[in-house]
């Protein structure tokens, strides 16, 4: 069974009080392996956060079912999910990396990696050890961690969100544009943290508008046209 | 997942006023807003209902005069219900309306399961009673009676919410609006709620102590394992606070969700005119 299955996806979006409807994407099928690694390419406005939001139930869809292989619920559609239920996938199963921060003000990076793990229900001592782990493993300089990441850089915020999405370890961890304006240097340093975390057999599921960073490491690569999703790629094994 | 709700309210109705033929129909009232042109009556909560589930933080928000208060002051059994039920997970009250009980369970459900933070400290606090005498109140109220113990509990309270014991015995109205807000906090947890009520808690505060406050009220979720039903008009408060929230407008519920979901797809007109107003 796959780890997800998203089936004829629509999603359109109402503005009542400009009294516009705009559709972001449509029938979108594709289906992630367990341990592989999709990416999704495509221009800016096509319809390629809409997706990833979606599967995160950031977005409800208005079309379609995502189907999750869930640990805890057994395959379960995200759509249809009640809020606890995703509110617990969220916190044990699903991961979400996106190139903002957005958290809770005065809170250095320890604390915050710390907390992640505090709220699945996991002791002081162990959160501690697990969050030092995280950050030395995503390579944040070690001064930083008990610094607040307001004045960090896009790459230190970055590893500091995947730090705190995987801490967790989730099952599926969706990255939405991790390498969005960031130098070549950083870059090739998340690359590198993406091969760590599909080496550890995670499921990732990443949209980027600039794909050559992730040659070679994509199991498949889908490209967003027309609202709809095209293969442009597929089968690592002959072509990496 | 067959999770059982800590507080369960369902068809939570008041309002003020008696009603005239015209407004007494749930659908198709006629009101403007929450007030029927006909006979002034003012419907503060339409037909409310919603589940706390434990640990978890609900925010409530929606613009004033939305209801949020009087639903806040409902619950808590500030004013009484119009109509509607309410039920705690509890092995003594299991299956009993709590709006329907005599007044003295209901005071004993304030006493031993409830704690409420005002927007206001006035209403939560004695201004002219000692910070620690403020907390020995409540305490005591909950059945309490050992001075040394009381103590006991209301020092580590304080310095829980960050008021130095130095100052225990100085009366609140020398204290700044965010330290008021503080001991209110702290008077509020002493008797160990399961549930806490926070309306507006930092509307009022500047923003170094609006975060203090914040980062207390998470802390003390996930130390305590407190469910909170957070209101609040501020969406930012609403976002680092609450996993779910729900959505107010004239007395009715108009949209619940994932806050996030809430804040990034609204899905009612008045939602997002709500969310494209934030800065």
């Amino acid at each position: 069974m796959s780890m997800l299955e998203v089936v004829n996806l629509g999603k359109t979006f109402t503005n009542y009080h400009l009294g516009i409807t705009r559709q972001a994407v449509h029938h979108i099928h594709f289906q992630v392996e367990k341990g592989q690694f999709i990416g999704i390419v495509g221009k800016s406005g096509s319809g390629k956060s809409t997706i990833l939001k979606s599967i995160y139930r950031t977005y409800l869809p208005d079309q379609g079912n995502i189907f999750f292989d869930s640990e805890r619920f057994g395959r379960i559609d995200v759509t249809q999910a009640t809020e606890r239920q995703m509110i617990y996938l969220r916190k044990h199963e699903i991961g979400y990396v996106s190139q903002f921060l957005n958290v809770m003000p005065r809170t250095t990076s320890r604390q915050l990696v710390e907390k992640e793990l505090l709220e699945m229900g996991e002791s002081a001592a162990v959160a501690k050890l697990e969050a030092e782990k995280a950050l030395t493993h995503f390579e944040l300089d070690r001064e930083l961690w008990d610094t607040f990441p307001n004045t960090f850089s896009g790459g230190e915020r970055l590893r500091l969100n995947i730090a705190m999405a995987t801490v967790k370890k989730p099952r599926l961890l969706l990255l939405d544009e991790p390498t969005a304006s960031l130098d070549n240097q950083s870059k090739i340093k998340v690359r590198q943290v993406i091969e760590k975390l599909k080496d550890s057999g995670t499921t990732l599921v990443g949209i980027f508008h600039d794909i050559e960073f992730m040659e070679n490491l994509c199991d498949q690569v889908f490209d967003m046209h027309s609202k709809q999703l095209a293969v442009i790629a597929g089968g690592s094994a002959d072509e990496s | 997942m067959h999770e059982q709700p800590l507080l369960s309210v369902q068809h939570l109705n008041k309002q003020f006023g008696s009603g005239c033929s015209k407004c007494t129909q749930l659908e198709n009232r006629g009101l403007t807003k929450n007030y029927c042109p006909n006979c002034g009556t003012i419907y503060a909560c339409q037909d409310i209902s919603l589940e706390l589930y434990s640990g978890e933080i609900l925010g409530v928000v929606g613009e004033s005069g939305s209801g949020k208060s009087s639903l806040m002051k409902c619950l808590y059994f500030d004013s009484d219900v119009t109509s509607g039920e309410a039920y705690i997970d509890d092995k003594e009250l299991k299956g009993k309306n709590l709006f329907a009980l005599s007044a003295q369970r209901k005071r004993y459900i304030r006493n031993h399961k409830y704690g409420m933070v005002y927007q206001n400290p006035v209403h939560g606090l004695k201004m002219n009673f000692s910070s620690i005498g403020n907390i020995a109140e409540k305490l005591i109220a909950a059945g309490n009676r050992n001075v040394g113990e009381m103590e006991a509990i209301g020092k580590s309270l304080l310095e829980k919410v960050h008021i130095p014991i130095y100052r225990m015995k100085e009366e609140p109205q020398h204290f700044s609006g965010g330290m008021q807000q503080r001991v209110q906090i702290a008077k509020a947890l002493s008797n160990n709620p399961p549930v806490l009520f926070l309306d507006e808690v930092t509307t009022g505060l500047d923003l170094s102590v609006q975060a203090d406050v914040l980062d207390l009220i998470k802390n003390i979720q996930r130390e305590l394992g407190i469910s909170m039903l957070v209101v609040s008009h501020d969406l930012a408060v609403i976002r680092m606070l609450a996993d779910r929230t729900i959505v107010m407008l004239n007395g009715k519920i108009i949209e619940q969700g994932l806050t996030d979901q809430i804040l990034e797809d609204p899905a009612h007109a008045y939602t997002q005119q709500l969310v494209y107003s934030l800065l």
